[in-house]
């Protein structure tokens, strides 16, 4: 097991906390975006930009780089934030996201941002590319490895089945898919089971996910996605399964909107806005500063 | 006579000899659109994606990203119909040089009736910005056109037929995108075509000649981009103009005629032959031709009545 220290596992949940304070900023300064996935994936995005992936935000296409596609691209926002934070771009300039000219754009464009690998927003797609990044790569003799993060409510898009199965066939140890599987979506489906997670249940409901990655053939991980110990473990393990032979998934448990109150837990916060006295609320759930600034 | 997937396929292979970006992404369909010649000759530069065109086109947007100018291998109804979201926002949205050879395309695919005729795939490739659009007459211009594509850094898509036809060029040494070609000269009528049905066009002009009307025929293989004046060039003049292709009339080449004469000075009307606007069948070629309009018997036929209608109603 992987042991973090202290001082990192404390940074890491610090830039988490500034991560997620600046998705619910952002958000409303823009007056329109998503706050519930990007809030369920922050802790994962912040462990691969922070700890795991080999990038250099100075050399954002360097061809050795490890890859990384943000599948489920409406969580964009989560993604520039940590971008930002990482140092691909500046913090302020997420002032801009989604307004006319911006090179962050609603829907993540690798034609305009810096550090973005693979243009998504239609759901479903970003494995396929994985796929064919890291059998290009592995045709290539490039050892970098390819990370893929999708939600859980995307995995029900066929064409995802189609990167499942190709992944394999391919024997793709150097690609890795992350699941963000929080449990809710945009409305999803009504629920009678006190089992299903307030009142909607999980688009995987009856569905054994991990059985189902495991008869296809792929390596497969799971863990608590807002554990840093444990997302540090898993990400190492998942990159240490490169020489498999064997696509790897990580399947990670998370809540939907984690780390403020008011988002934790409802489909009703897959997208919002914060008004003024619920920005105050988040900035000091997140420990961020009464402005809003970032300490 | 050579088929133009006969010809696609052979041009990969030699292209493939001295270009190691050129590869191909198939959907289990090499031995039908002859990407088996080049699986054959470069194997490394070959994948196999299986029935699963969404994810062909996903990959071949990955490995564009590793340097590779992936060609895929399926029917043109499956790339511009079932794979279309993904050609949309990995290939057109991103500008990614992926080949789309749409093989077995418009009506004429072996008898294999409406489900793999692909009549609409001009007018959806055509409205989508970054996209260059080519429907070459025959072997000649389908080899020209698939080297030119090879060395082009974006998105294609080439419409290439399953069987052959008489070619109308002798020889092509580079295709020049966007360029329209005058086959042959008359003051009648201008009929205008693209893909293997100018061929068709051709003999059309042909029996016509015969009956005493004289047609210029203008061959218009890339719809995107287009010299538009150079068209507009090509249709002036008092002559009835005419389109002819092996398409719905809506959107594709006949769309394209009446968008650029509706936006010029010309002031004629455009008549649109092609499938009107109804599904196809299973038949043999012939068979569809006759009953869709598309023979040569057939459109000199439609052009004369056109014709004949005008001068009894005193309007050329």
């Amino acid at each position: 097991m992987t042991k973090l220290e202290q001082q990192e596992l404390e940074l890491l949940e610090e830039t988490a906390r500034q991560g997620r304070w600046q998705v619910i900023r952002t958000v409303a300064a823009a007056k329109a975006g998503h706050i519930g996935g990007p809030l369920s994936a922050m802790d994962l995005l912040v462990a691969l930009y922070f700890r795991q992936l080999r990038i250099n935000p100075d050399h954002p296409d360097d061809p050795n780089r490890d890859r990384f596609i943000l599948s489920k691209g409406h969580c964009a926002v989560g993604l520039y934030s940590v971008l930002a934070l990482r140092g691909y771009f500046s913090v302020e300039e997420l002032a801009t996201f989604d307004h006319g000219d911006s090179r962050l754009q609603g829907h993540p464009d690798m034609k305009l941002t810096p550090g973005v690998d693979a243009s998504t927003g239609s759901l479903g797609q970003g494995l396929s590319a994985g796929v064919g990044i890291a059998l290009g790569a592995k045709r290539l003799g490039k050892d970098f490895q390819t990370w893929v993060m999708l939600g859980d409510g995307e995995l029900v898009e066929g064409m995802v089945w189609e990167a499942v199965y190709s992944a394999q066939r391919f024997g793709l140890g150097n690609l890795t898919a992350i699941v963000d599987v929080n449990g809710l979506q945009q409305y999803g489906w009504p629920s009678a089971s006190p089992d299903d997670r307030f009142d909607r249940s999980e688009p995987w409901s009856g569905v054994d996910l991990a059985a189902v990655f495991g008869g296809f053939g792929w390596n497969v991980l799971e863990v608590d996605g807002h554990s840093f110990p444990a997302i540090a473990d898993t990400l190492e393990r998942a990159q240490s399964l490169h020489t498999s032979g064997k696509p790897t998934v990580i399947l990670a448990r998370t809540v939907k909107g984690k780390g403020v109150s008011f988002t934790e837990g409802t489909y009703k916060w897959h997208n919002g806005v914060a008004n003024a006295e619920q920005l105050k609320l988040a900035a000091t759930e997140l420990k961020q500063n009464k402005e809003g600034a970032l300490r | 006579m050579i088929a133009q997937r006969e010809i696609w396929g052979r041009t990969l292979v030699s292209l493939g000899e001295t270009d190691p970006r050129v590869a191909v992404v198939d959907g289990d369909l090499a031995t039908s659109t002859k990407a088996d010649l080049f699986a054959d000759a470069h194997p490394d530069r070959f994948f196999q994606i299986g029935i699963a065109e969404q994810n062909m086109v996903g990959v071949a947007f990955g490995l564009t990203t590793m340097g590779y100018r992936p060609w895929l291998s399926s029917f043109g109804v499956f790339l511009s119909h079932r794979a279309l979201d993904p050609v949309r926002m990995l290939v057109s949205q991103t500008g990614a040089p992926v080949k789309i050879a749409a093989a077995y395309s418009g009506l004429l695919n072996g008898s294999s009736g409406k489900t793999h005729q692909d009549i609409e795939d001009l007018a959806i490739m055509r409205a989508m910005p970054n996209m260059t659009v080519i429907a070459p007459a025959d072997h000649i211009e389908a080899e020209a056109a698939t080297r030119w594509a090879a060395e082009y850094d974006g998105p294609v898509y080439l419409r290439l037929a399953r069987d052959a036809v008489t070619p109308v060029f002798d020889a092509m040494p580079e295709f020049v995108p966007g360029a329209v070609h005058v086959l042959r000269d008359g003051d009648d009528a201008v009929l205008v075509s693209t893909g293997v049905q100018t061929s068709r066009v051709m003999d059309a002009a042909e029996i016509l000649s015969g009956r005493g009307i004289e047609c210029r025929v203008v061959h218009v293989p890339c719809l995107k981009p287009l010299d538009e004046a150079g068209l507009l060039t090509a249709l002036s003049g008092d002559a009835a103009i005419f389109t002819v292709e092996e398409h719905t009339i809506i959107g594709g080449l006949g769309g394209l005629v009446a968008e650029a004469v509706t936006s010029s000075a010309l002031g004629k009307p455009v008549t649109r032959l092609g499938l009107a606007d109804a599904w196809s069948e299973s038949a043999p070629n012939d068979f569809l031709l006759d009953k869709y309009g598309l023979s040569p018997a057939k459109v000199a036929d439609a052009v004369a009545n056109v014709l004949n209608a005008k001068s009894e109603s005193g309007t050329k």
